[in-house]
C-alpha cells in the first residue's frame, strides 16, 4: 500500500536533502510557495543548492531566507527584482544566476517533466538569451533551441490534496507548481487541506497523484502578500494591474 | 502640450478593439485598463496564470492566492479562468493574445525593443517580456519620448540588451504616435500630441522616420 502522507515538512524531507542538489520550488513571487518546506530546508542547513524557481522570494520570506542563510549557490529564474540581498550577492560574485524568459522557464520545466529533451521557441531570438544556442527556421521564422529541465527534488504548494497525492491548486497560486510536480525525481507537496482519497472531484484534479511522492498538511500558512493594493468602497476603479 | 501618462494610456486604449484579449505590462500600461470606454468586452491576461482580471479588492478582502503579474492583489470576475504559467505562456507564445502593451527604455527604428536591463545598474530579469514581444499578435510600446537627460529613447539602434528584434508595431510617447506599418520598419510618425510640433519631434528623435500626419487624422 502506498503511504505518501507525512506529519510535517521535516519528516517529508527525510533523507531527501544533500549538499549541491538541484531543487525546483513552486510559486510566483510569494504566491503559492511551499513556505513550510523552505523553512525546513533552512533548518536542515544543506548548502550549495541550485534552485529553479521563477523568483527568489523577498529578503526575509520565501527562498530569500535560504539566500540569507548562505545555502544557495545558483538560481535559475526569470525575475529577481524584489530581493536586494540577491543583487548584492550576485554583484559580489557569491551567487550564480541563469536568467530565463518566464515562458521559456515554464516550458523547459514542462518539457523536462514530459520527457521532451528540447524545443524551439521564438522567445529570445536575437537577444543574449539565444547566444550560443542553435537556431532553426520554421515557416520563415527563426526559433532558438531550449532544453528541458529536471531536478533532484521538487517542492510544491497546493490547496487540497488526498492521500493518493492528487492535488488541486487555488487561483493564481497554481503558477509553476503543476509543471514542477512533474519534473522532480522526488516530489514533496505541502497542502492546506488533506482529504480522504475519493473526496476530490476527479475531473477537477490538477496534478494526478502519481507525480507526488510525499505530502503533508502545513500547520499555519503565513501566505504573505507582496503588494497589497485595494480600492475605496465607493469607487469603481478598475485595476488590471 | 505633451500628453500626460493618463493621456498616453487613453491613446493606447483607442487601439483596443471590442473582444480583444490583452496583456498589460507594469508602469504606464497599467493605466490603460482605466481608460477603456465603457461597454467594451475586453479581457486582460496575467501571465502568472489568469485570464479575466477584475478590479483591485476592497480593503480587507485581499486574497494572497490571487495576484497579478505585478504581484498586486486583484479580484476575479465572472469570466475569469485560472491556469498554470506554462499554459499562460502557451497563450502568449502561440499568438492567442491580440495585444501586448509594454513600457520600454529604448525602441529602434527597425522595431527592436530593449526594456529589461541596464548592465551594471539594474539586476531584475526579463520576466515575461521576451515571450510577450515574441508572441503577441500586436505589440504597442508606451514610453516617455526622451530620457531624463534629454536623450532620445527612439534610436537608430538600441544600446541596451534587447528584449526582441523587429517586434514593435506602434510606439506611443508623450509627444507623438509612431507606427511600423510593416514589422521591421520603416518607422512612421502618424500623430502629434496637441501643441507639439513636427520640428520638436524631429529634434528629439534619433531614429529615422517617415511623416504621415495627414493619413491618420486623430
Amino acid at each position: 500500500m502506498r503511504d505518501k502522507v507525512r506529519t510535517d515538512a521535516k519528516s517529508a524531507l527525510q533523507g531527501a536533502l544533500k549538499d549541491g542538489m538541484v531543487i525546483m520550488a513552486g510559486g510566483f513571487g510569494l504566491c503559492g510557495i511551499p513556505e513550510h518546506i523552505i523553512a525546513a530546508i533552512k533548518e536542515a542547513g544543506v548548502k550549495d543548492l541550485t534552485f529553479i524557481s521563477n523568483n527568489c522570494g523577498v529578503d526575509d520570506f520565501g527562498l530569500g531566507i535560504l539566500l540569507a542563510n548562505g545555502q544557495v549557490k545558483k538560481m535559475i529564474s526569470s525575475y529577481v527584482g524584489e530581493n536586494k540581498l540577491f543583487e548584492r550577492l550576485y554583484l559580489d560574485g557569491k551567487l550564480e544566476l541563469e536568467l530565463n524568459p518566464q515562458g521559456t522557464l515554464a516550458e523547459r520545466i514542462r518539457a523536462g517533466g514530459a520527457g521532451i529533451g528540447g524545443f524551439y521557441t521564438k522567445t529570445g531570438v536575437g537577444t543574449v538569451v539565444a547566444e550560443g544556442k542553435p537556431t532553426r527556421e520554421f515557416d520563415g521564422h527563426t526559433y532558438v533551441l531550449e532544453t528541458g529541465l529536471t531536478a533532484d527534488l521538487s517542492i510544491i504548494k497546493a490547496w487540497k490534496g488526498d492521500r493518493e497525492g492528487n492535488l488541486i491548486y487555488r487561483k493564481t497560486a497554481r503558477n509553476f507548481n503543476p509543471m514542477m510536480a512533474t519534473a522532480g525525481r522526488l516530489v514533496v507537496a505541502e497542502v492546506e487541506e488533506l482529504v480522504e482519497t475519493g473526496a476530490l472531484d476527479a475531473d477537477s484534479i490538477h496534478t494526478p497523484g502519481l507525480y507526488v511522492d510525499r505530502l503533508f498538511v502545513g500547520d499555519h500558512f503565513e501566505k504573505r502578500i507582496e503588494k497589497v493594493i485595494t480600492r475605496p468602497r465607493e469607487g469603481v476603479t478598475e485595476g488590471a494591474r | 502640450m505633451a500628453w500626460t501618462r493618463e493621456e498616453m494610456a487613453a491613446r493606447a486604449a483607442r487601439q483596443i478593439e471590442d473582444g480583444f484579449y490583452v496583456n498589460l505590462g507594469i508602469g504606464i500600461p497599467t493605466l490603460v485598463a482605466n481608460a477603456l470606454p465603457p461597454g467594451m468586452d475586453v479581457s486582460f491576461q496575467s501571465e502568472n496564470g489568469m485570464l479575466g482580471i477584475g478590479p483591485f479588492p476592497y480593503e480587507g478582502e485581499e486574497d494572497p492566492d490571487l495576484i497579478n503579474a505585478g504581484k498586486q492583489t486583484i479580484t476575479e470576475i465572472p469570466s475569469t479562468s485560472y491556469f498554470s504559467s506554462a499554459d499562460a505562456f502557451a497563450m502568449i507564445r502561440g499568438g492567442h493574445m491580440d495585444l501586448s502593451i509594454l513600457g520600454s527604455m529604448q525602441v529602434s527604428e527597425t522595431g527592436d525593443i530593449a526594456n529589461w536591463t541596464v548592465p551594471g545598474k539594474m539586476l531584475k530579469g526579463m520576466g515575461g517580456a521576451m515571450d510577450l514581444v515574441a508572441g503577441a499578435r500586436k505589440v504597442i510600446v508606451l514610453m516617455e519620448h526622451v530620457e531624463r537627460s534629454g536623450a532620445s529613447k527612439l534610436l537608430k539602434e538600441c544600446t541596451l540588451p534587447l528584449t526582441g528584434t523587429k517586434v514593435v508595431d506602434m510606439v506611443i510617447t508623450d509627444l507623438a504616435v509612431f507606427e511600423f506599418p510593416k514589422r521591421g520598419g520603416p518607422l512612421r510618425l502618424i500623430e502629434l500630441a496637441p501643441g507639439v510640433t513636427l520640428d520638436e519631434v524631429k529634434a528629439k528623435t534619433e531614429a529615422a522616420f517617415e511623416v504621415a500626419l495627414e493619413a491618420k487624422a486623430a
